[in-house]
């Protein structure tokens, strides 16, 4: 078991990372002692995955030390801390679709045999053997392209676990994972626990972490708050230290007006990533749609949106059908997305603001074929003092704007289509808080104009605090229906990981 | 539901088992991809032959083995490349380069050692090959705008250097044009040193670890530089082993020809990526092989010969060579997105 006068494998020490405008870690210290299994909580956007790019090498903290058994270290590169002894599974499966799963595991270490041959042989035994240990039965031969996201994710914490890593930090590793899986995994921890390694956990589910971790180290907005043995704590206790905060007070929903359905999505499939998904959004009403990475919720909203094409079913906007596949058709009937990643899929970063606000509008500015430069600024500007835009100049490139303003120039730009359904993916990901109650507010009031708002998110204090109705998924299904007066974190997570037989309608 | 239908309800299949058939499933798919290029391969000689049966007498399959063999050896150096998911169009410019390097120092002192000239070739090519990696990996610049540059600049290059002068077969020594135009037992020197070529190249990709970290970088950046994959220098790596292969190319040019200006080579860039791609290596990278690449090399030179047999008018080649390109691509979507669905489908399978 641990000691806690141990020098620590691997502690950080004052750390601070900022991202642009963005500080996401203001006060990492954080150790990692021999034979510990230390869980790492606080809610998205506290700063924890910070902490793990700092300390796998794949970002240098700006101020602050890292330190390998008790010696300042630098980290250059995730080769440097693999060096070290740190084995890192990150939350999103970082693998090669092109190569084998024996592959996936070995790169950069293939066993070798004579004049320095990559012996193969030995590469799928070894990779069989880890699998074995792992308790799954996935071929090592096979390639990675088509894989489930709990089966990429084997692969990764085989890959983690195919080096005698000193240190394992595990970034959400159980997300994907179905109980059996779990068990095997946390039967691995603790045999590397056994051996004097040291472990990191990182999770959302409080009973995994009273179930192997000794100690617990929790982070809010950016800062490490406490650090304290759990012995003793319970799962409400953790909850209010990575909340520290009122919930009514972050969240301002108002109460609108339920009205018809604007969108029905009935019978929803895309073979192999959801099945048979159905439900409704009423005007006024915002519909939450909760559940683990991976469990095919942005999917769903691509599919709705026309960006992939369903396979079976079909969406309909105020009673009519949309046609398959056709973000213009959907456009047109006046649906809004706003995608998870806005800096890929929201937003032309090189552009002006007020390009990128205008640009799904051009259509209405435009007079024979020319866009008038004089109804573009004025549009923009409008949208600007509405949303409340932090900028210097509207025709400053959009990628000078912090996280939270580039939000609201996506809003603007789909809320000047003047939809009647809105499809939020992610609204407030990398958003400082402050923003993020504006974008909160801004919902809360489209909804109470009459809009239909299907809200994709992972926070469960953001679906609580802002939806009328929870819908969950789990693994492409839509898992549970909870009104908001029922929905509590509880029972979404067990929606959520599929512990529950309360299918929706 | 289709996925449903297969299995009882609560009864999970082994998982091993569809395992097996999805490997099964690819093994087939790229056999598929190297078989459909040798079929195409053997329908058009087929053809060729029937109309025209003096295509397969022995003088006319050597020379297709030589026209091909340079473009083999190119296409290998080029699947190196496109393995990172970069391209290199510069090779054409390195091989005139090479090629007069090779010529004058020759025609200036034939009595230096030949190997010596292959040696000096590879250099220049890896020379070049390094300055395109070096501006590709710490430049930061995407390797299409590099080796666009360097195509240009490399070839302008040439022109000051040859000043309008060009090397001549018969200043150059026997001993060293036998090499392009010998054989031996019966087949073409140039044929040999190609196949040994693409043979190291493919064992290259094939069992070394820096070899495996090329696809890896082509099949994801982001994840190779977590695995550790010192993805910079592996790039640069590729530029160079192509440019010294480009460099060999320019050697073996000379050898062939005997004649060389500053021209040599022109328009070889495309010549050489269409054979990479229509044997099977995606331009996206992390995926194909250099054995498909020099096939595709053969196919592409095939079919200039056969249309010259068969008398249609040299415009239509160009042509014919487009069609086929884009006939490769086509199918290799195609079969990548059946490939996919059967994956998610299976993995689907499993899940339910």
């Amino acid at each position: 078991m641990s000691d806690a006068d141990a020098t620590p494998l691997l502690a950080l020490d004052h750390a601070e990372k900022r991202y642009g405008a963005v500080r996401a870690l203001r006060e990492g210290t954080l150790a990692i002692r021999p034979g510990e299994v230390r869980a790492l909580l606080g809610e998205n956007g506290a700063g924890k995955s910070t902490v793990v790019k700092v300390l796998g090498g794949v970002t240098q903290p700006d101020a602050g030390r890292l330190l390998v058994d008790g010696e300042e270290a630098v980290f250059h590169s995730p080769t440097d801390a693999r060096d070290a002894g740190i084995a890192v599974i990150y939350q999103e499966p970082t693998l090669f679709p092109d190569l084998s799963v024996a592959e996936n595991i070995a790169m950069g270490r293939h066993p070798l045999g004579a004049l320095r041959r990559i012996d193969r042989k030995a590469l799928h035994r070894e990779a069989a053997e880890l699998l074995q240990r792992l308790g799954v039965r996935l071929d090592a031969e096979r390639p990675v392209r088509g894989l489930s996201i709990a089966d990429q994710q084997v692969v990764e914490i085989a890959k983690a676990l195919s080096f005698d890593a000193r240190v394992l930090i595990m970034d959400e590793p159980t997300a994907a994972l179905s109980g059996p899986e779990v068990a095997r995994l946390f039967g691995v921890v603790r045999t590397l626990q056994e051996r004097g390694a040291g472990i990191l956990f990182i999770s959302h589910r409080l009973e995994e972490v009273f179930a192997i971790c000794q100690t617990v180290t929790v982070m809010r907005d950016g800062a490490v708050v406490s650090d304290e043995p759990t012995a003793g704590l319970t799962e409400d206790d953790l909850v209010r230290r990575m909340v520290g905060r009122d919930l009514d007070a972050l969240f301002p929903k108002t109460v609108a007006e339920i009205g018809a359905p604007l969108l029905s999505v009935k019978r929803l499939t895309r073979e192999g990533v959801f099945t048979d998904v159905s439900f409704e959004v009423r005007a006024g009403e915002i519909v939450a749609l909760a559940g683990l990475v991976g469990a095919g919720r942005s999917e769903v909203a691509r599919a709705i949106f026309g960006v992939d094409k369903a396979d079976g079913g079909h969406v309909e906007v105020q009673g009519r059908q949309l046609p398959n596949g056709r973000p213009t058709a959907a456009m047109a009937a006046g649906v809004a997305f706003v995608p998870e990643d806005r800096r890929q899929q929201g937003l032309v970063m090189d552009l002006s603001i007020k390009r990128n606000a205008t640009i799904t509008s051009l259509a209405r500015l435009t007079r024979l074929g020319l866009i008038g430069g004089k109804a573009e600024r004025i549009m923009a500007e409008d949208w600007a003092q509405r949303l409340q835009l932090k900028f210097h100049s509207l025709n400053d490139s959009v990628g000078t704007l912090s996280g939270g303003n580039q939000q609201k120039v996506v809003l603007a730009k789909w809320l000047s289509t003047e939809p009647k359904v809105l499809i939020v993916d992610e609204p407030t990901r990398g958003i400082d808080v402050g923003t993020k109650a504006e974008v909160h507010r801004l919902l809360s009031d489209l909804a109470g104009q009459g809009l239909a708002i299907l809200m994709i998110s992972s926070e469960l204090p953001e679906v609580l605090g802002m939806a009328d109705r929870v819908l969950v998924m789990h693994e492409g299904r839509i898992t549970g229906e909870i009104p908001r007066g029922e929905a509590d974190e509880e029972r979404i997570m067990r929606a959520a990981t599929g512990r529950t037989q309360a299918a929706a309608a | 539901m289709s996925a449903q239908a297969d299995t009882a309800p609560g009864v999970t299949p082994a998982p091993s088992e569809s395992g097996a058939e999805a490997r099964r499933l690819t093994d087939i798919v790229f056999r598929v991809r190297e078989l459909g290029i040798v079929g195409a391969l053997a329908l058009l000689i087929a053809v060729t032959a029937i109309l025209e049966p003096r295509f397969l007498n022995a003088d006319s399959l050597r020379n297709l083995a030589l026209n091909a063999a340079i473009f083999a050896i190119l296409a290998a150096g080029q699947t190196l490349v496109l393995i990172t998911r970069n391209v290199d169009l510069s090779v054409s410019s390195v091989l005139a380069l090479s090629a007069f390097m090779a010529g004058t120092l020759l025609s200036d002192h034939p009595s230096l050692p030949i190997p010596i000239v292959f040696l000096l070739g590879m250099g220049l090519g890896a020379a070049a090959g390094s300055l395109n990696g070096f501006l590709v990996t710490y430049g930061r610049v995407p390797a299409l705008v590099v080796t666009l540059g360097t195509l240009y600049a490399l070839r302008g290059v040439a022109f000051l250097w040859t000043d309008g002068r060009q090397v001549n077969a018969e200043t150059l020594p026997d001993s060293f044009l036998n090499i392009g135009t010998g054989s031996i037992l019966g087949i073409p020197t140039l044929a040999l040193i190609a196949l040994v070529v693409v043979l190291i190249v493919g064992q290259y990709l094939r069992d070394f670890r820096s070899g495996r970290e090329l696809y890896a970088i082509g099949s994801s950046p982001e994840a190779a530089r977590l695995a550790g994959v010192r993805t910079g220098r592996r790039v640069f790596s590729a530029f160079v082993m192509a440019g010294a292969l480009a460099g060999l190319g320019g050697v073996l040019f000379t050898a062939r020809f005997g004649t060389v200006d500053a021209t040599a080579g022109s328009g070889y860039e495309f010549t050489v990526i269409a054979a990479a791609v229509v044997g099977g290596v995606t331009i996206n990278g992390g995926s194909g092989s250099v054995y498909g690449a020099a096939i595709g090399a053969l196919l592409l030179g095939t079919i200039t010969s056969s249309l010259i047999v068969l008398k249609v008018d040299a415009f239509w080649q160009q042509a014919a060579i487009g069609t086929l390109l884009i006939v490769a691509i086509a199918f290799d979507r195609w079969i990548g997105l059946r490939l996919d669905a059967a994956l998610r489908q299976r993995s689907a399978r499993r899940a339910g």
